[in-house]
């Protein structure tokens, strides 16, 4: 009894295609063709392809040096800090389904996120996300200066890149704000301090007090950049209404204009950098 | 065991912490043959995971004071940062073995061949995105993130501290004003780095890592990402205590703790202490030695360096009067916080131009 269900099921399995064979049907059939408008990549034609007719992977070059594909050669680091910033894009979305940008309510948004929320931990994978991609942005860098990868023709890429780091930090700055708790508060009164003492446009700064007209003062505490910036005297509501919307619409919309920028010319500049 | 904590604490100041680091930054260069050797390297880590698991071991306020989930991300950076130097170095080593014997880099020999980027590329994003993403999922379901009390103007935390991240700046704080340290450095920072491939003309060294070939580039740039940024944050994070005022790594942080400040102007160390005439009303002539001293630092420096140094003279042939002005002047300025530091250390500087009346401090 028991050796018939084998044999029949040994006989069964010798009848079903080969995966090879599943795997050709499907990326023969019209379903798939539809989809990528190539069959698998696995011949050379097809590999041109895939990278081709596919909006997101023709940000690459059909063919790469192979030194610069290397892990050992860019680390990754560019890559992951573009990955973690599509990660903090979508766990900053469902962040956004929840927190409310209010004096009143931010701070216990963020605590129900904790307490309510089933699986509560994209604040989690958002707050770590936004430490390691300050960190990867640094270490971006430093790989990119140890490869002399800024010397020409790659200048202004680099010129970019930095822009960019800066525009990283504003990202973690900006959202430092958010949890509206003491540790956000103070760390933003500290680190806006400073634009108090900015020269002349600031009302603590050098030669701002200079700028005047018939006697009256121009920059004060009420007109500075530090009022302006915060919305008041002091980080208050004001500050975080103007924080938030930094945050999750302006900054991240350079960020990503200035990543298309970075990406299409580490292709124009003659893809990675490699040995002449 | 707490005889070794506190003999560290007491030999820790922030003179010390600045003079070891530097050291080490001079050995990291010097003996780059050495310690990028796969061997050597694996005991230099030990090394750090010994001295990070004593100290949370044996002080109950490291432990603390590292355990703050803020700070964990600062372990990532220094351990990363440590992996990559050493990756980058160790590659700029063997590299520079082979030019030496008329060989080709490395990358030299793959770099020719094309590969197809699907699947040769795309896999190992793939692989990247999926390691990345565990981890950070992993990380993220053993670490809550932080949430302190609701935030209330009504009560200020001692010590007030920015992220991490600008703890370099804070830091600088100590040493010039915030129109300096937080809004001119930063700047300048900034600009420094984006002058970097208009300056450096050095046409060796592009796409491969070496140390040789590119000394003069590598040497500043990571004394300016080691020395005054990343050990700066890491003093800030573990050194830097209510009042911001410094303690030991194992030292407890006594909000009432009391330091002498007794920081002169050069002013008055000129009008008062040498000349001992008394401080002139007209806040121009008071601060005349001091817009002396920075004058003759920025601005007749780097021509009379180019007499003194040989290398310096090279370095205007090769790059033509602008560019070695540019060069001069960013390097003259990053070299001024250092200056600034030890000066502050050694005569209790405070500032070298003092107009308070219009916050016009250096
Ligand atoms: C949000 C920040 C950034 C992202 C997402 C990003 C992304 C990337 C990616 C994916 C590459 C391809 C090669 C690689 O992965 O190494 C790249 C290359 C490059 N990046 Fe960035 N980058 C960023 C910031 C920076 C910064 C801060 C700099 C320098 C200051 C920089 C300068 C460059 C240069 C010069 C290249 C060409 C390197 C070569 O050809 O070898 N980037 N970037």
């Amino acid at each position: 009894m028991l050796d018939k269900l084998k044999k029949m099921i040994d006989e069964k399995f010798a009848q079903a295609p080969s995966p090879e064979a599943v795997k050709k049907a499907i990326a023969e059939g019209q379903i798939w063709k539809s989809i990528f408008r190539h069959g698998y990549p696995d011949t050379p034609r097809n590999r041109v392809m895939a990278v081709l007719s596919n909006l997101f992977l023709h940000l690459h070059p059909v063919k790469a040096r192979h030194s610069g594909v290397k892990m050992s050669y860019t680390w990754c680091m560019g890559g992951l800090s573009f990955f973690l910033f599509l990660n903090l894009t979508v766990t900053g979305i469902l962040l956004m389904f929840y927190y409310r940008p209010t004096a009143e309510y931010a701070y216990y948004d963020i605590v129900a996120l904790r307490e309510h929320v089933p699986l509560g931990i994209m604040r989690e994978i958002h707050r770590w996300g936004a430490h390691a991609m300050v960190i990867a942005v640094w270490l971006h860098m430093f790989r990119v200066f140890m490869t002399g990868s800024y010397k020409p023709p790659r200048e202004f890429n680099w010129v970019i890149g930095v822009v960019l780091l800066v525009i990283t930090l504003l990202l973690s700055f900006t959202g430092y704000l958010l949890p509206w708790d003491q540790l956000a508060m103070w760390a933003i009164t500290v680190g806006t301090n400073m634009a108090r003492a900015t020269p002349f446009m600031g009302y603590e700064g050098p030669g701002a007090s200079m700028i005047q007209i018939g006697g009256v003062h121009l920059v004060h505490g009420g007109s500075d950049i530090h009022f302006a910036l915060l919305g008041g005297h002091f980080v208050s509501e004001a500050t975080l209404i103007r924080f938030y919307v930094l945050h999750c619409v302006v900054v991240p919309i350079v960020a990503a204009t200035l990543m298309a920028i970075h990406f299409w010319r580490v292709r124009k500049d003659g893809g990675i950098s490699g040995p002449l | 065991m707490h005889y070794i904590l506190d003999a560290i604490d007491f030999v820790l100041q922030p003179w010390s912490y600045f003079l070891f680091s530097v050291i080490a930054f001079w050995a990291m260069i010097k003996y780059r043959e050495t310690w990028t050797e796969p061997a050597f390297a694996v005991k230099l880590l030990w090394g750090a995971i010994g001295a990070i698991v004593f100290s949370m071991v044996y002080s109950d306020h490291f432990r603390e004071i590292a355990s703050l989930p803020d700070n964990v991300p600062i372990f990532l950076m220094v351990f990363s940062v440590g992996f990559f130097t050493w990756l980058s170095f160790r590659q700029g080593v063997l590299n520079d073995r082979r030019i030496a014997q008329g060989q080709p880099p490395i990358e030299k020999e793959t770099s020719d061949k094309k590969v197809y980027v699907w699947p040769d590329l795309v896999y190992v994003e793939f692989i990247a995105t999926i390691v990345g993403g565990i981890v950070l999922l992993v990380w993220s379901l053993c670490l809550h993130a932080p949430l302190e009390q609701a935030a209330t103007p009504a009560w200020t935390p001692n010590p007030s501290k920015a992220p991490w991240y600008f703890l370099g700046l804070q830091e600088m704080l100590v040493y010039y004003d915030p129109w300096l340290a937080g809004v001119v450095y930063p700047t300048l920072i900034l600009v420094g780095l984006m002058a970097i491939p208009y300056i450096d003309k050095n046409p060796k060294g592009a796409g491969y890592y070496t140390f040789n070939e590119r000394k003069l580039a590598i040497i500043p740039f990571l004394f300016g990402f080691f020395i005054l940024w990343v050990t700066l944050i890491f003093l800030g994070t573990f050194m830097r205590g209510p009042g911001w005022n410094f303690f030991g790594p194992y030292e407890n942080w006594d909000p009432h703790k009391v330091v002498v400040l007794n920081n002169v102007n050069l002013s008055e160390y000129i009008w008062v202490r040498i000349l001992g005439i008394g401080l002139p009303a007209n806040f121009l002539i008071r601060e005349m030695w001091g817009f002396l001293a920075v004058g003759a630092y920025l601005v007749a420096l780097p021509p009379l360096l180019t007499k003194k140094i040989p290398l310096c003279q090279e370095l205007l042939e090769k790059l033509g009067v602008a560019r070695y002005g540019v060069l001069m002047f960013l390097f003259l300025s990053m070299a001024s916080l250092p200056i600034k530091m030890v000066l502050r250390w050694l005569i209790n500087l405070k500032y070298v131009i003092a107009i308070p009346e219009i916050f016009f401090n250096i």
